[in-house]
């Protein structure tokens, strides 16, 4: 594996072949906001908060970086005024859903986003799909998904799977920044298989 | 039907086939594409069936169901060889005159013929007729002369000539450099050029690589690929054979939309027949190149036709785009490199190898060269596929040969290049069309829909259709395109109900920017674009609905009222009689009011108001001007002697 050399805020950074630019700045201490990242699962690419600045051979575009690979001798600027400005419109275009959760309103507060920009509509899922790809890609269970598409798209635990699979894993409960998951899981079980909980005692 | 061993045995093959056919003989070509289908051409066909045998005629004249002839609003459509005597709009009806007169006799049925608007003449032979005289065909026209289910009828007209060329005269890289020198632009979205995508295929690494179609064209009213793949499916897979050939892969997808079950079937019918032929399969022609096809049907969601998220499908999973930064020509299907462009771009592949990179740019512009097939829709008289010459003014397009704006209305846009695309207005009529004029005015070409829309149109409520196409198509993957989106179509929406609050257009500009940016493919990417060009062109509108409670087109339900002039009211009742929620307030001889309250805005109204009168209005913005006084409502009509 070749070492790549760039910049990232300034910094030299070298970094691996392959290498993500998320990860890259990780290793030198600069933190990217990210709501769908986890370092165990693939990358998703759908929350495109860790926008970033990429300057290369004179050209200045945005990139995500937790699917950008590193390259030689670009420059990267994790805040600037454009990414800062699509990371606040990503955050207000979330907290329509889910006002109240706290990872949100941290970022919030860091970048100024307003959470009454949009009308609420609060589903509290904001679609990381961590939760998803957790028990697919970690697990190997699939006892949750997507179901449908576009705006209509949701997380839906699979009611036979999740019956026997979820009591004693729960696994994906904490990665889930808002409470949506929970519900799901709730609602689910209420509806499909409340004989489960009785079963346990 | 015996396998051909070599291109030598296929030119014995096309000589023996054209050698059993005499051009003498006659021959009914019956249109018979969806379009065709849709308006009874399958009735027809069963009654030239019938009649021919009626007749006694079976051994005498052929018949061939064709794919579609481009004419739609015409058809069904039946063309008589070998005269090619043009008949429109036939009825099973029809036919038994048609055979008496055209075949028996040898006359031409006269109140079948085309009648040229213009001149009020008719019009005998199919190339005399505006709409195809204007027309450069080189790609659609074999359309008409081929039954996509018969091979020999493709083999007939030099079919598989090209893909032999190459096997056996060229090397791939020959076929590339011509590929390349044709400059053949990619005719799906943005133009890519072919050449280069097959040549980083070439060249990046790895034994097992593919080839694609991508036939999951969904844009609203946009059919070409569909017509392409039903009525000449076999030059799609020459062109890909030829493509295999270049790029270096021995496998080949064909992604088409289920919701295009003759396309399905007719594509499925080619491959048999050219497996059979040796066409296709193992050791193609002798030469040693094999080549095997494989169609896969996806379940028609738009942004499957964006290429990872096509191949995310072909894979199996979900049609969701992947957040790659690397071209899915050197990583795609299972991370192999995949070569995908769509249907109308292989199908000039043959035409390419046959002809020359030379004659191919001697058509075109500058950086569009060939032709491209366009979707003729909307307010138009002649609605159709039309095939012209990259550079081709759009005036041309809309009036010549589409007849210009049906009902004596006014031209006000068209919309190009699907969703993606966008609207341009009439000061931009001499605009050439090819890939990069149009990217410059704010459109694209796309994969060639071109919908005309006429003043009764409203700018606003076309970028909220689109909007609202879009968020239903869109995979939900990502925040900018499937939040975006919402929030987008959520003030587009109350700006057409008169909802629209100072800070919508630059909230909607700054949802579009966020797109723009940050959305993770093409779809979402280009999400805002019915907005952006719409406001480019027509920020009047924009700010007519939102400052004024205005729809200038008068068309936004929400903010219009019909109103009937007092003056111009004969209170002949016809309004009244219409109107399906007793709206009109009427009598004999009473000038006739419409009931504010009661109406449902339905226009029955407007539409039935007797031409002479014109008394019924549409009006916007203003205040509905008070009934008048009770007393002044009688018409005292001079007795008719």
């Amino acid at each position: 594996m070749s070492e790549i050399l760039f910049e990232i805020d300034g910094k030299q950074v070298t970094a691996k072949e392959g290498m993500t630019l998320l990860e890259a700045a990780k290793t030198v201490g600069i933190k990217i906001p990210t709501l769908c990242y986890h370092e165990k699962l693939e990358p998703f690419g759908g929350c495109r908060l860790c926008i970033v600045e990429v300057e290369s051979r004179g050209w200045t575009k945005l990139a995500v970086s937790c699917v950008y690979p590193v390259e030689k001798n670009i420059i990267v600027r994790t805040r600037s005024e454009k990414v800062d400005r699509i990371r606040r419109m990503i955050l207000q275009l979330l907290l329509a859903h889910a006002p109240d959760a706290f990872d949100l309103q941290d970022l919030a507060k860091e970048y100024g986003a307003d959470k009454d920009r949009f009308e609420k509509e609060p589903s509290f899922c904001v679609h990381c799909g961590l939760c998803v790809r957790y028990c697919d890609e970690v697990k190997k269970k699939n006892a949750i998904g997507f179901v449908d598409r576009g705006i209509r798209k949701e997380i839906n635990f699979i009611p036979d799977i999740a019956a026997k699979e979820c009591w004693n894993c729960k696994e994906c409960f904490p990665l889930c920044p808002t409470e949506a998951l929970q519900a799901a899981f709730v609602l689910v079980e209420a509806l499909a298989f409340p004989a489960a909980e009785a079963a346990k005692g | 039907m015996a396998r051909i061993n070599s291109p030598f045995e296929l030119e014995e093959l096309r000589k023996q086939i054209l050698s059993v056919r005499d051009p003498n003989k006659p021959c009914i070509t019956l249109c018979a594409g969806s379009a065709c289908n849709a308006s009874g051409s399958r009735e027809v066909a069963r009654s030239l069936e019938e009649e021919i045998q009626k007749q006694g005629l079976s051994s005498t004249v052929d018949i061939r169901q064709t794919g579609c002839h481009g004419y739609c609003e015409r058809g069904p459509i039946i063309v008589v060889g070998p005269e090619k005597i043009c008949y429109f709009q036939i009825k099973p009806e029809d036919i038994a005159e048609i055979i008496t007169e055209t075949i028996v006799n040898k006359k031409v049925v006269d109140r079948l013929l085309y009648v040229d608007p213009a001149t009020n003449e008719k019009i005998v032979h199919e190339h005399d007729i505006p709409f195809y005289k204007n027309q450069e065909r080189i790609v659609f026209g074999a359309n008409s002369s081929v039954d996509p289910k018969s091979i020999d009828d493709y083999l007939a007209i030099g079919g598989y000539s090209a893909l032999a060329k190459a096997l056996s005269q060229m090397t791939p890289d020959g076929v590339l450099q011509e590929v390349k020198k044709a400059n053949l632009r990619g005719r799906g979205g943005g133009g890519f050029p072919a050449g280069v995508k097959w040549e980083g295929s070439r060249n990046a690494p790895g034994d097992i690589k593919y080839v694609i179609v991508n036939a999951d064209e969904g844009d609203p009213g946009a059919y070409m690929d569909r017509s392409l793949l039903e009525g000449n499916p076999h030059a799609v897979l020459e062109g890909l054979a030829i493509g295999a050939y270049t790029v270096g892969c021995s496998e080949g997808y064909i992604y088409v939309r289920q919701e295009y079950p003759l396309a399905v079937e007719n594509i499925f019918t080619a491959i048999r027949q050219a497996e059979e032929y040796g066409l296709l399969g193992e050791n193609i022609l002798g030469t040693g190149f094999s080549f095997k096809v494989i169609v896969h049907q996806g379940a028609g969601a738009f942004v499957c036709g964006e290429s990872t998220a096509l191949m995310t499908a072909l894979e199996g999973r979900a049609g969701e785009p992947r957040p790659k930064y690397i071209r899915s020509n050197v990583v795609g299907l299972w991370g192999r490199p995949s070569v995908l462009n769509n249907v109308e771009t292989w199908a000039n592949v043959p035409l390419i190898i046959n002809k020359g990179a030379d004659w191919f740019t001697s058509i075109g512009t500058e950086t569009s060269k060939g032709t491209k097939i366009f979707s003729l829709v909307g307010k138009i008289t002649n609605t159709g596929l039309v095939e012209v010459p990259m550079g081709t003014p759009i005036k041309d397009i809309i009036y010549t040969i589409g007849g210009g704006i049906p009902g004596g209305k006014k031209f006000k846009a068209v919309q190009t290049g699907g969703p993606s695309g966008g609207c341009l207005p009439e000061s931009l009529l001499d605009l050439p069309v090819g890939f990069d004029e149009l990217t410059k005015a704010g459109s694209m070409m796309g994969s060639g829909g071109m919908i005309v829309m006429d003043e009764d149109t409203c700018m606003v409520d076309v970028a909220r259709y689109f909007l609202d196409f879009l968020t239903d198509e869109s995979c939900g993957k990502c925040v900018p395109c499937r939040e975006g989106m919402r929030q987008m179509l959520k003030i587009l929406t109350n700006i057409t109900q008169g909802k629209g609050r100072e800070g919508d257009i630059e909230l909607l500009e700054e949802l579009a920017e966020t797109a723009i940016e940050g959305a993770l493919c093409a779809l979402g990417k280009s999400s805002p674009n019915p907005f952006l060009s719409t406001l480019k062109y027509f920020r009047d509108e924009y700010e007519a609905h939102v400052k004024e409670k205005r729809c200038p087109a008068l068309s936004c339900k929400e903010l219009i009222s019909f109103y009937i002039e007092p003056e111009k009211c004969k209170a002949c009742m016809t309004c009244a009689r219409k109107c399906p929620s007793d709206a009109i307030i009427s009598g004999k001889n009473l000038i006739h009011i419409v009931d504010q309250e009661k109406c449902t805005k339905c226009g029955t109204c407007f539409d039935v108001c007797p031409p002479r009168f014109r008394a019924v209005t549409k009006i916007s913005g203003v205040p509905v001007p008070p009934p008048i006084p009770e007393e002044a409502r009688t018409i005292v009509r001079e007795k008719q002697k």
